[in-house]
């Protein structure tokens, strides 16, 4: 087994420091500022057995639109569907910015023949995805195959072509900080354009404390190499207050250059409309009900 | 690579392919060694002040002695300023030894005729009713605490304030216990306790010295720092409101002179002192022979010691919290960063960076990391340090943040390039100014940790259990963190070694400072 060790973290104190940012007061125009920033980070998600093509088409809509009756919102960074939905969320978004993730890989647990797993990124990038969400190997990495685990990123890399790559480290089984830590060292050196915290399967999702590890790792890599690596909390982001807590971490630990949606997203499908929410409320000075806000 | 071992050896190598690769990998190393995080404007904070529109302070303080508020003999008052406006705040009373002396006889009188006599669970009751109050009052206590010391809220908020109060509860479940503090021996009171205290955290150390002495049946009569005496004085408002017994806390405020009177008096039983080494000496020498009870926190110059196998990340939040918070007037402040040398560069990178995230500036702003220095006599004793520093060779870096053009103010700075006998890697700067020295093995670490005449705390930094065990059982220092710094807790004695004092505050410990054991 080849020699592999990453930074030690330590647990009480990346929660400390975590926990401390969250005490950022943000008000008035940083509000808005910011929440309009996260929508435009937002991977609109659905990603369920029941999702049906108009499920999809008009998850697609939201996304390019989010609310008709505000013309300055931006649009969301990207719609993330399961490989069969491709084609149609691709139709769906023509002549926007908005771009395709598929999750792929044998997605959520990963626990297929590797032919299997890169014959899935294929055909999700034959479909027309921009970008590729794949797990890793959790039972490898835990039982210590580190070299499976790069290898399978790897590959996963060289078979997603042109489209983007997205590294789920579903920190949610890896049971310490150190093993996130390493898990995203692995990912970074293997060819991952983002990592990303979580499947949305597993609890706990993305937390800000396991945000807050990754997001070190990458500054580590940023320093050693000049390469910005970009990160994805995913799953368990619900609120507007969470979301801005998200980015006082991302800019607080990488600074401006990562606060833009080509280096920060937010996997999430319930955190639009509350977004949405305290925006009207900023603009009008109440909070409106919920049922003002599209449910697609 | 400057070393000229390394070229001369790589030239004598036959072959030029390692040498070839050695400068490729020498450039890569430079050129990533330049790159620079940004903290710029991209998505800046709106300020987020607390508004101190609901306090409302009087014009004028006057003396608390035996319940009532009366003025000072001397017919005199002085200002108290905001460090970070310097607008005056209140005109408060300067007591005299005349002062002294009447709070000295209300505080025996209280002793002999109540609160001496009086059973603990009783003394309990009293001293529980101070905590509440001060949770209750924990807002506008944390608003004058900040707008009188320069602080920022988050601090006063979040630490200051929740810590005072905790105090006072921890104490008072003592009182009726403390039969059973020191295992079956008896205790009983000592009788006056004359308590001086300093201006960086001034109601907590008002807490730490009131709430113990009260707690085991002593009465008090407490100076405060003359720059920061409205917390000490809304802390007598809250006393009398839960309406403790007149005498059994009196608070005289005044400067050295008065705080001199006090630790002089004939009738004082006990001095606590927590302030500066050079004050702290004169008070043992004016008290000698006289059987008075002594403790003293003075001064520090801690070695925060961050080992390579450290998780560094962590470690550089443990250096700025170690000598930032508090804009470094903290007497256990990490002053001193030892860093094993391996890993100096990359964690002087990663201070840097964490640097330019600081934020300076309005104390009352929810967002603010960094206040102001508490009074203009300090800063300058600050600015005289640094300047030692840089005269001295030492290479100077200050966070790249804009100065407020009123008020007193310092940017969070460290030194690297310095030695053990710098006078800033020696003497107590008590502000944001941070000196980085180097080492090798633990063994060194220790001794350059322990190169200092304080000794109040230390921090170590690894990832070894077995290493933080070896390392803290040969530091020379009262209290030792750990993987974290600065963190503080009624029941954890605290005290230093050497020129930093004796006695211990909090805990069980603390309780012996204000008690006979027989």
């Amino acid at each position: 087994m080849p020699l592999f060790s990453a930074p030690a973290v330590n647990a009480v104190a990346v929660e400390e420091r975590a926990a401390a940012l969250a005490k950022r007061s943000i008000k008035k125009g940083a509000k808005v500022a910011g929440l309009k920033l996260s929508i435009s980070m937002m991977d609109l998600t659905t990603l369920e057995g029941k999702d049906t093509a108009g499920k999809v088409r008009q998850m697609c809509r939201k996304a390019v639109t989010p609310m008709d009756s505000d013309p300055t919102l931006p649009s969301c960074a990207a719609v993330c569907v399961y490989p069969n939905f491709v084609t149609i969320a691709k139709a769906a978004l023509e002549g926007s910015a908005v771009k395709v993730a598929s999750v792929a890989t044998a997605f959520p647990s990963g626990q297929s023949p590797i032919a299997v797993k890169l014959d899935d990124v294929r055909r999700a990038v034959e479909f027309g995805a921009d970008e590729i969400d794949m797990v890793i190997d959790r039972g490898a990495m835990l039982s210590g195959d580190y070299a499976k685990v790069f290898d399978e990123i790897a590959a996963t890399k060289e078979a997603c072509g042109p489209a983007h790559l997205k590294v789920i480290l579903e920190t949610g089984e890896l049971g310490s900080y150190d093993v996130v830590r390493k898990a995203s060292d692995l990912a970074i050196a293997a060819g991952a354009d983002f990592i990303k915290t979580s499947t949305g399967k597993i609890q706990p999702a993305a937390t800000p404390p396991v945000t807050l590890v990754m997001l070190e790792a990458i500054r580590d890599h940023f320093y050693q190499t000049g390469v910005r690596i970009g990160m994805k909390p995913a799953g368990g982001v619900r609120t507007a207050k969470q979301a801005l807590h998200y980015l006082v971490i991302v800019k607080e630990t990488l600074g401006d250059a990562w606060l833009t949606p080509d280096l920060f997203r937010f996997g999430a499908s319930a955190l639009l409309n509350d977004v949405l929410m305290q925006l009207e409320k900023e603009r009008t000075g109440n909070y409106q009900a919920s049922e003002d806000f599209s449910k697609d | 690579m400057t070393d000229p071992d390394r070229t001369d050896r790589a030239a004598d190598r036959p072959s030029s392919d390692l040498m070839k690769r050695e400068t490729a990998v020498e450039k890569a190393r430079q050129k990533t060694a330049a790159l620079a995080l940004e903290f710029g404007k991209a998505w800046e904070y709106a300020p987020a002040p607390e508004t101190p529109d609901h306090v409302k302070l009087e014009e004028r303080y006057q003396l608390f002695i035996g319940g009532k508020w009366m003025p000072p003999k001397s017919g005199k008052y002085f200002d108290t300023v905001s460090p970070s406006t310097e607008q005056t705040l209140a005109q408060v009373a300067e007591g005299n030894a005349e002062d002294v002396d009447r709070a000295v006889k209300a505080a025996r009188h209280a002793y002999d005729k109540y609160w001496g006599k009086m059973r603990g669970a009783e003394r309990a009751k009293y001293v529980f009713r101070i905590a509440r109050a001060l949770q209750e009052k924990a807002r506008e206590l944390a608003i004058v605490e900040t707008m009188d010391g320069g602080k920022p809220i988050k601090e006063s908020r979040d630490v200051d304030i929740p810590l005072a109060s905790a105090h006072f509860f921890y104490n008072a479940g003592w009182a009726d216990k403390l039969d059973y503090a020191f295992h079956g021996r008896k205790v009983r009171p000592l009788g006056v306790a004359g308590q001086v205290i300093p201006w960086n955290f001034p109601l907590l150390m008002a807490a730490w010295k009131i709430a113990p002495a009260i707690a085991c049946g002593n009465t008090v009569v407490l100076k405060p720092a003359e720059t920061t005496p409205l917390t000490a004085l809304l802390l007598a408002q809250i006393i009398e409101e839960a309406e403790l017994p007149p005498g059994v806390v009196n608070i005289v405020t005044g400067a050295g002179e008065t705080g001199a009177a006090l630790v002089g008096h004939p009738d004082v039983n006990k001095v606590a002192f927590t302030g500066s080494t050079d004050v702290g000496k004169k008070i043992q020498r004016a008290i000698a022979g006289s059987g008075k009870r002594l403790t003293l926190e003075l001064g520090g110059k801690a070695a925060n010691i961050v080992f390579a196998d450290a998780p560094l990340d962590q470690a550089v939040e443990g250096i700025v919290g170690g000598i930032y918070f508090n804009q470094g007037h903290v007497c256990c402040a990490g002053s001193r960063l030892l860093v094993e040398e391996s890993v100096h560069d990359i964690v002087v990178r990663k201070l840097k960076d964490r640097m330019a995230t600081l934020r300076l500036g309005d104390p009352l702003d929810k967002n603010t990391d960094v206040g102001a220095i508490n009074s203009r006599a300090q800063l300058e004793r600050i600015k005289e340090l640094v300047l030692s520093g840089e005269r001295e060779g030492a290479e100077r870096f200050s966070a790249p943040c804009e100065l407020p053009s009123k008020g007193f103010w310092f940017p969070p700075t460290f030194f690297t390039n310095a030695s053990q006998s710098c006078r800033i890697a020696r003497e107590e700067i008590f502000g944001p100014v941070l000196t980085i020295m180097t080492f090798r093995t633990p063994d060194e670490a220790i001794e350059k940790a322990n190169n200092t005449m304080y000794g109040l705390s230390a921090g170590i930094w690894t990832d070894k259990g077995s290493k933080i065990f070896h390392v803290a059982t040969r530091l020379q220092a009262g209290v030792i963190w750990a993987n974290t710094y600065n963190k503080f807790d009624p029941s954890s004695p605290f005290g230093g070694y050497k020129e930093s004092g004796f006695g211990r505050e909090g805990g069980r410990q603390g309780l012996a400072a204000y008690l006979e054991v027989q």
